[in-house]
């Protein structure tokens, strides 16, 4: 069975987050929050991905933004 | 994108392209935008408007630095014909000679969040996309309808901009269709974004009819039947069971003609202003390419394959992924995964947490209390942004008369990084000690001043912001010299706030960095496993005296994995880890405490108490499974079961389960019902996985599966075409024709049904009926709820603090939700919102201490009287009554407020009858000097 361990050799402590999307953002987030050097990597020239395209969002019709 | 190395120690090599633009020199005044004269289509605005050739990608950008397009820059593809964008950039930012730059960078792993893109209706060539002017896609209506589109908001067809009457949105384009797409998935998030657009269009234009053309409508997230059900009968959205093959023009005009039978079986045509195409999620061929070269396994649908019990780990050992990447979700679900893939990459690394984090350092700060105020006034042009209407030379000098202002400047760019540098050297110089900038909005720019401040030496509270550019240049852009007067008031007045300022301190409350897991079934176990691996003490609590919860009763998931021995492993890993204390047959009896402190009192059954303290706390008290009442024959007729009662009589190998030869299943029991108005996410998937099953044993079996909307969404949808394929019999049924279960006179017993299709009732005759039961809410979450002061919704699961952005937060700081606590949820996802659950936690228990911001209300001891009206206004339970006895022996009663808890909002001082009570930063006194300078003129 497949699982996730703490490594047993030394690791880098930091992570690469490919894509600045509301999903890579807040990977970056959280481990920049809790003690990793985060890259985030976003291939246009801004982050936001699609959510930044939205006008509003369910439920609550809050500007995407 | 090229890696090399393994889990733990990946090198990576990264082209970065060039932006031609200097993102330090850029201020973002958008002078180049205005001059360049190329106009390109706007990727943001999916095709509907126009951008120039050098741009920011929208106007909220992050970061907000305007970057050139090589492909149609008129320069950079013949040097010497345009060149526009360097002469007028003031701040000399352009750099036609930027060359693509090579990283080499060490990390210990890899999350990958590439995301999706939105099926191009123009291939499949049927819908008329691309041909009418006047068939979109739903991301263009977003853009329509948002005030930053291409109409400003307004709802105009594209071929004769007259506003639209009559839109028909058409379902699953791109999406369960392998004929012209290739894309057999369903896409998951279609049906509830059309609901959404189709009620918002409506805002937009008043008497605007909307109608969805859809198969299953696929609502089945947290309180999406909710919104479902009141598009139908509130807003009046139409919803038409038919899929529309294609759409034809009607005149000159753009009108456009849609056909298709309705559920009578009845041929109707019908004509509509706009066609709208819900259009599918799918990976990208660039991101397919990324996934091959780096050797990360996808599944048919081009998605990473993931587990169902590792769902953000890719193939790749240290590469995780989130968001449509590994299946099409939406934003809720790929936020949570986001936080779950952090989860998983601090868990492989958690030896070298800290070791590459740097602290960010200031300057010793000065002691201001014994100078005489000096205020500093900067006055920002913002390129032509406030000085294009504003006269900013008056203003400076206006504000040189002010009361206490010793020092004025002017900047081109306040926000500017030189700017920045001058500003904190004009502190030091002249000695200021109160600042004010007057230029834009505090939301965005307050925390770049107050860094400022910072750098130069002295408090960062002592500092005022006057918008004269939101708040003025831009609404009062014709009346230029009225402005200007507007202007010198809004900085009158934050003179005068920011004179009585003092110094504020952030509060800083050491964290207890161990942890507290509520809840030992899947969800709590995974929570406590991910943290205990991070490093961090865990206690875990469960009230019965076994581990696992629901899952306990489960089979496999719906992508077939066994689901016990996954969970007989996580038992053992729990009873061995060192970092880990079981607390079995307990239960939370008492709860005090905010975020870095909490003191949680723990029950056992034989009466013992243990006190727990904690930093943060994961609830995953789970949810339980609905038992029908007397529905469909349930516990008066033989061969009547539950879904899970069926699957536990077939694994024991009950005779009677075993023998079937007739199987009918009925979904939505208890589910999508007026009471319990919700989908229970679950039963489609595991109903169909069930029939698959039944049929491999013996395909002579006669298996229906009466249901209401089939909602095996994202992949899932492959098991529902291969039980088609596979023969089994799918039967539409509508609430008002439920199906009725009878004995039979003969063998067994007798399903009846309303066959929409063949509009008659059918008669089946079953061995068996098994009811796809709903999930509940654990009874107890009211309980644990108002322990730790956490809401619970209408249906008893526990309210997260935002639906879309923050789905595993309680409002209430340091506490997080995770599993069927939250919402009815499969396996893998329980599992990704534990782990998200985790990362959320270690966020606040990496940290020794947490500094807090310092604008927090303030007792004003010889003013409060103990009246307590702040009490029942306080939304953060942030403050409480206290009673104390004075020397003199005479007890009085006054409030006090727990300044970890409390957020400043502000609702206790406009309460307040006596002046009793101060945020600070913000006291009655400073703003009474703001509406006193406000009313000098």
């Amino acid at each position: 069975m497949e699982e996730i361990t703490v490594s047993q050799n030394q690791t880098v402590g930091s992570v690469m987050v490919v894509g600045g999307g509301v999903a890579g953002m807040q990977s970056a987030l959280d481990l920049a929050n809790s003690g990793y050097f985060v890259y985030l990597l976003e291939n246009s020239g801004a982050i936001g991905g699609a959510m930044a395209q939205l006008d509003k969002t369910f439920p609550t019709n809050d500007c995407a933004m | 994108m090229d890696v090399k190395g393994s889990e733990g120690d990946f090198s990576v090599t990264v082209k970065e392209s060039p932006r031609y633009v200097d993102m330090d020199k850029c201020i973002a005044c958008g002078e180049c935008a205005i001059k360049c004269p190329k106009k390109v289509t706007d990727e943001y605005n999916a095709g509907t408007g126009k951008r120039k050739a050098i741009y920011v990608k929208y106007s909220q950008a992050v970061p907000l630095k305007y970057q050139i397009d090589p492909d149609n820059c008129i320069y950079l593809n013949k040097p010497g014909r345009c060149g526009a964008c360097e002469k007028v950039c003031p701040a000399g930012a352009i750099n036609f000679d930027d060359k693509e730059k090579i990283h080499e960078i060490n990390v210990g792993s890899i999350i990958m969040a590439p995301g999706f893109q939105a099926f191009n209706p123009s291939e499949a060539n049927i819908w008329g996309y691309g041909k009418y002017p006047n068939v979109i896609t739903t991301m263009q209506l977003e853009r329509y309808c948002s005030a930053t589109g291409p109409t400003e908001g307004h709802l105009i067809r594209p071929s004769d901009g007259k506003p639209a009457r009559k839109v028909a949105f058409l379902q699953c384009i791109g999406s369960r269709d392998e004929n012209k797409c290739g894309n057999g998935y369903c896409s998951s998030v279609c049906c509830m974004y059309a609901i959404k657009e189709a009620v918002i269009a409506k805002d937009h234009a008043p008497g605007l009819e909307t109608s969805i053309f859809f198969m299953d409508m696929r609502t089945h997230g947290k309180d999406f039947d909710r919104y479902y059900e009141k598009a139908k009968q509130d807003s009046g959205v139409r919803f038409i069971r038919s899929r529309i093959h294609g759409v034809e023009p009607v005149n000159a005009e753009g009108d456009l003609r849609v056909h298709y039978i309705n559920e009578d079986g009845r041929q109707i045509e019908e004509f509509y202003d706009m066609v709208v195409l819900s259009v599918g999620l799918e990976t990208p061929k660039e991101v397919v390419n990324l996934a091959d070269n780096l050797g990360i396994a996808m599944t048919s649908g081009n998605f990473a394959q993931t587990s169902n019990f590792l769902p953000v780990l890719t193939s790749k050992p240290g590469i995780f992924t989130c968001g449509a990447f590994a299946g099409p979700k939406d934003i809720p679900q790929s936020v949570m995964e986001g936080s779950a893939a952090a989860a998983g990459a601090a868990q492989l690394l958690s030896n070298s947490r800290g070791s590459l984090t740097q602290q960010q350092t200031f300057p010793q700060e000065r002691d201001i209390s014994n100078e005489e105020t000096a205020v500093g006034v900067f006055v920002c042009h913002c390129g032509s942004n406030i000085a294009g209407v504003v006269d900013v030379e008056n203003v400076a000098a206006y504000a040189e008369t002010l009361p206490g202002v010793v020092y004025v400047e002017r900047n081109l760019f306040s926000c500017s990084q030189d700017t920045q540098d001058q500003m904190a050297k004009r502190i030091r110089e002249k000695g200021l000690n109160r600042i004010v900038v007057a230029a834009c909005t505090p939301r965005t720019h307050e925390p770049l001043f107050r860094e400022t401040l910072k750098e130069a030496g002295i408090n960062e509270y002592l500092f005022e912001m006057a918008n004269i550019r939101n708040q003025n240049s831009w609404v009062h852009g014709a009346e230029p010299k009225k402005a200007t007067q507007k202007a010198k008031d809004l900085i009158r007045m934050a003179v005068a706030k920011v004179l009585p300022q003092k110094p504020l301190y952030q509060l800083s409350v050491d964290v207890n960095q161990t942890a507290l897991v509520i809840g030992g079934g899947l969800a709590g176990m995974t929570s406590a496993l991910n943290l205990a691996d991070q490093g961090y003490p865990v206690h875990l609590v469960e009230k019965t005296d076994q581990l696992c919860g629901f899952a306990k009763r489960l089979d496999r998931t719906w992508q077939g994995e066994d689901i016990q021995p996954q969970l007989a492993q996580l038992t053992q890993r729990i009873d061995e880890h060192h970092n880990i204390t079981l607390h079995m047959e307990a239960e939370v009896s008492a709860v005090e405490g905010f975020i870095g402190n909490f003191k949680t009192t723990v029950q056992k059954k034989d009466g013992a108490t243990v006190t727990i303290d904690h930093g943060a706390g994961v609830i995953a008290t789970g949810g339980k499974r609905y038992r029908p009442v007397t529905e469909y024959g349930y516990g008066k007729l033989k061969g009547v079961y539950t879904g899970i009662e069926f699957d536990v009589a077939r694994r024991v190998g009950d005779k009677n389960t075993k023998s079937v030869k007739s199987v009918v299943f009925i979904q939505c029991v208890g589910s999508r019902q007026t009471d319990r108005l919700y989908c229970s996410k679950v039963c489609c998937t595991h109903s169909i996985a069930t029939a698959i099953k039944l049929k491999r044993e013996d395909p002579s079996r006669q298996i229906y599966i009466l249901y209401r909307d089939i909602r095996s969404y994202g992949e899932r949808e492959a098991l529902y075409k291969k039980a088609r394929e596979m023969g089994v019999l799918f039967i539409n049924y509508e609430l008002y024709g439920a199906p009725e279960v009878k004995q039979d006179a003969e063998h067994g017993l007798r399903v009846k049904v309303m066959d929409h299709v063949l509009h008659r009732p059918v008669s089946i005759q079953a061995d068996a009926v098994v009811l796809a039961e709903a999930i509940l809410a654990n009874p107890d979450a009211k309980k644990i709820g108002t322990l730790f002061k956490l809401p619970v919704d209408g249906d008893g699961f526990f309210q997260e603090a935002h639906a879309k952005l923050r789905p595993v937060d309680f409002a209430t700081e340091g506490l997080f939700v995770a599993g069927l606590a939250h919402y009815p949820k499969p396996v893998e996802e329980s599992i990704s919102q534990a782990m998200a659950a985790a990362a959320r936690a270690a966020t606040v228990l990496s940290k020794q201490s947490i500094n807090l911001e310092a604008i927090k209300a303030e007792v004003v001891k010889e003013n409060c009287d103990g009246c307590a009206l702040c009490i029942d206004v306080c939304p953060y339970h942030a403050i409480s009554l206290t009673e104390s006895t004075n020397e003199e022996g005479i007890t009085s009663k006054r409030v006090t407020v727990n300044k970890a808890k409390c957020k400043g909002c502000g609702l206790c001082q406009g309460t307040c009858p006596k002046r009793g009570i101060n945020v600070a930063g913000f006291t009655l006194d400073q703003i009474r000097e703001q509406v006193v300078a406000a009313l000098e003129v």
